[in-house]
């Protein structure tokens, strides 16, 4: 039982990254944007995070330097995709790949260092309790932090009239823009903001996941976030159930090989990916509801002047 | 007029690439002499050149592990030589069409002698030696050879073994973990060697093992030790390359390994040992003989005895009577009367691999393709 325990704990530990990028990503897509430079961001982001962690001691400063990252380049990426209307997945690409040389360059002299020792985390009584204590409450702040953010992005997007006219935006730009709205400076104002988060997501990968730093630390895990909010259609519930069905998987087929199962670990490594896709997609498999939720001005370029 | 729209940053942006472009090519060609864009080295030389060697790197010289190693080698070779010989390296070098370039690349730029530190180098290494008969060249950890291409090894299965011996002191559970990378004989070696170790001392140890499918991935490193500390695992030992199991491995009160080179200062309250490989006695042999023609195709394993592999900075922890078996066991490498695969080795299935008494020859240790009894899991197949 103990086990499971522990497997928990895993699984809300890995998922979070994922759970917190997916989220940033989600808002930049209920805008309209595309945002395929994920990757780069959260590169940029985890070694800004780890320089700022090493030379300052505090994690923070090293979230918020990574939240400064990651706003950063998608600034750039905003600018280029909304104002000069360029291909939103070319841009995209190119930001991702633009990130992981950039992050490789300036983080040359920090790979093989250490950060300061940290003490465990845990919520002062609950972490007592025998299976759910270290289960659940022995986590690192963040982790509860992408909860409640899952909240606060349900509230923004759904209760509040900036996340109504957010979503206009996302639908129908050019409603939007006939209203009055400053369609372009609100999608930067989403596109910024979640630069943001992915680019906290990067942080805690390096500074409290792994912590550590090496070229490609991410290893991918933008380009899933991506797909985890396509194939949770856009709503921010299955986005963190998705992050961490991904995340439990992936410690589970760790856990399976170690106790000794004899299927290869080939397969097994493939199952984090598959077990995401088909939950997700069994889940989402209504094309009514599929239309309902994905922004219709999503990847296209907005011009005002049309 | 200056607008700010895509055509005008689209022609500003083609001015200042080609412009940068061209700088940098004009300063490329005075600050790098050695990079002639002509083939061979000038025929005309007015004193002696000198003797050019390379080394292609699979990873950044920066991760404290493999790589590190290798070119704590070669810096050692430019000590010793001094000024007759010229050292370069490329790293981060993806195995595959690319190395061949690389490769290829190096041997044009007149280097008389290429290492390639990487088992997945060895078809882009066999392929250029062909093409260049005067330059000569050498491969880590592979198998095919060729008049200008020979292999070169270390005992990574002797450092494997002692940390075996001081796992096996050490464990509370029984337990050890050991986090692999791919399904090839020297990893299968090393998992081998580092049960065979830890039984030597203590009989009733396990081992568990987790493949993580790459040389060098941190987060996943971290993963699968975590996995395998959650499943009773209480020392692990790895063979990729970065630090990651270790700091795992502290953060959850247990103990580890640092692989490749000194991690000893990684996390010094799970450190037990390093298992380090050390290259400089090899590259300076291999670099001599080139130098003076005594250069021939043969296959060298090093390993404990030529000093080549040691397990270093042994805690202050570990108890006095492992230090004790370890330091024996090192003295029998030594002398060459251990060795680590003597008989009777049983694999899980119990079939006898090896019978009692037998010491194991080189072409049994290359074909290694089982685990030993006590490591638990089924090999995956393929590589």
């Amino acid at each position: 039982m103990n086990e499971i325990a522990l497997l928990i704990a895993a699984t809300l530990a890995s998922g979070t990254p994922l759970a917190i990028a997916g989220m940033g990503l989600l808002l930049n897509e209920k805008a309209g944007v595309l945002n395929l430079g994920a990757e780069g961001m959260m590169l940029v982001a985890a070694i800004a995070g780890f320089a700022a962690a090493f030379t300052t001691g505090s994690d923070t400063l090293a979230f918020l330097a990574g939240a400064a990252a990651g706003g950063l380049l998608a600034a750039a990426f905003g600018a280029l995709v909304i104002w000069l209307n360029t291909n939103q997945y070319a841009t995209g690409l190119a930001v991702s790949l633009f990130g992981y040389g950039f992050s490789a360059f300036v983080g040359v002299e920090f790979v093989g260092k250490k950060l300061a020792e940290r003490s465990a985390f845990e919520v002062p009584l609950l972490a007592d309790i025998p299976l759910l204590g270290p289960a659940l409450f022995k986590q690192h702040p963040m982790v509860y932090l992408a909860i409640g953010l899952m909240f606060a992005l349900i509230w923004f997007l759904y209760r509040s009239r900036a996340g109504l006219v957010l979503r206009a935006i996302g639908e129908s730009p050019e409603s939007a823009h006939a209203l009055g709205y400053k369609v372009r400076w609100i999608r930067l104002g989403a596109v910024i903001a979640g630069g943001a988060l992915c680019g906290v997501a990067g942080a805690f990968l390096s500074v409290v996941y792994a912590p550590l730093w090496v070229e490609g630390l991410v290893a991918g895990r933008g380009w899933i976030a991506l797909a985890l909010t396509t194939f949770a259609t856009w709503r921010p519930v299955r986005v963190l159930l998705g992050a961490y069905l991904f995340g439990g998987v992936t410690m589970l087929q760790f856990a399976l090989q170690g106790a000794g199962v004899d299927v290869s670990s080939q397969l097994l490594a493939m199952l984090p990916y598959l077990a995401t896709i088909v939950v997700l997609a069994l889940i989402s498999r209504n094309p009514a509801w599929i239309r309902i939720n994905m922004p219709a001005s999503l990847g296209k370029s907005f011009h005002p002047g049309t | 007029m200056l607008t700010f729209n895509k055509r005008s940053l689209l022609r500003w942006g083609g001015f200042a690439c080609l412009a940068s472009a061209a700088a940098l090519v004009g300063c490329g060609k005075k600050e790098e002499p050695a990079k002639p864009a002509a083939q061979a080295a000038p025929a005309a030389a007015p004193k002696a050149e000198p003797f050019k060697a390379a080394w292609v790197y699979v990873g950044p010289v920066g991760d404290a592990g493999w790589t590190y190693a290798h070119d704590v080698g070669r810096k050692a070779v430019e000590a010793e030589f001094g000024d007759k010989v010229k050292t370069t390296f490329v790293e981060k070098v993806p195995e595959g069409a690319d190395a061949e370039r690389v490769i290829r690349d190096l041997a044009a730029q007149g280097n008389k002698i290429i290492f390639a530190t990487s088992f997945g180098f060895m078809e882009q290494m066999v392929k250029v030696a062909s093409e260049f008969p005067d330059v000569r060249f050498e491969h880590a950890t592979g198998y095919k050879t060729a008049p200008n291409l020979r292999i070169y090894d270390a005992k990574f299965y002797e450092d494997a073994y002692l940390a075996g011996v001081v796992a096996g002191s050490v464990t509370k559970t029984n337990t050890l973990g050991f986090v692999a990378s791919f399904p090839i004989p020297e990893v299968l070696r090393n998992i081998n060697a580092f049960t065979l170790g830890a039984q030597s001392v203590n009989p009733k140890v396990k081992t568990k093992v987790v493949w993580v499918s790459s040389w060098f991935d941190p987060p996943k490193e971290s993963e699968a030790a975590q996995s395998m500390i959650n499943g009773g695992a209480d020392v692990l030992l790895q063979n990729t390359d970065s630090s990651a199991v270790l700091q795992t491995a502290e953060k959850n009160g247990k103990f580890a390994f640092g692989w490749d080179s000194d991690m000893s200062t990684v996390a010094p309250k799970a450190h037990l040992a390093s298992c380090v490989v050390i290259w400089d006695g090899y590259y300076k042999k291999a670099v001599k003989e080139a130098m003076d023609g005594s250069w021939k195709t043969e296959r060298t394993v090093w390993g404990v005895k030529e000093g080549q592999n040691a397990l270093a900075k042994i805690a202050d922890f570990v108890p006095e009577a492992a230090k004790k078996k370890v330091d024996e066991v090192k003295a029998g490498m030594k002398a060459g009367t251990f060795e680590v695969f003597t008989g009777p080795i049983h694999g899980t299935d119990g079939k006898e691999m090896l019978a009692k008494g037998v010491m194991a020859d080189q072409g049994w240790k290359d074909k290694v393709d089982f685990y030993v009894k006590g490591v638990e899991g089924k090999i995956p197949s393929g590589k």
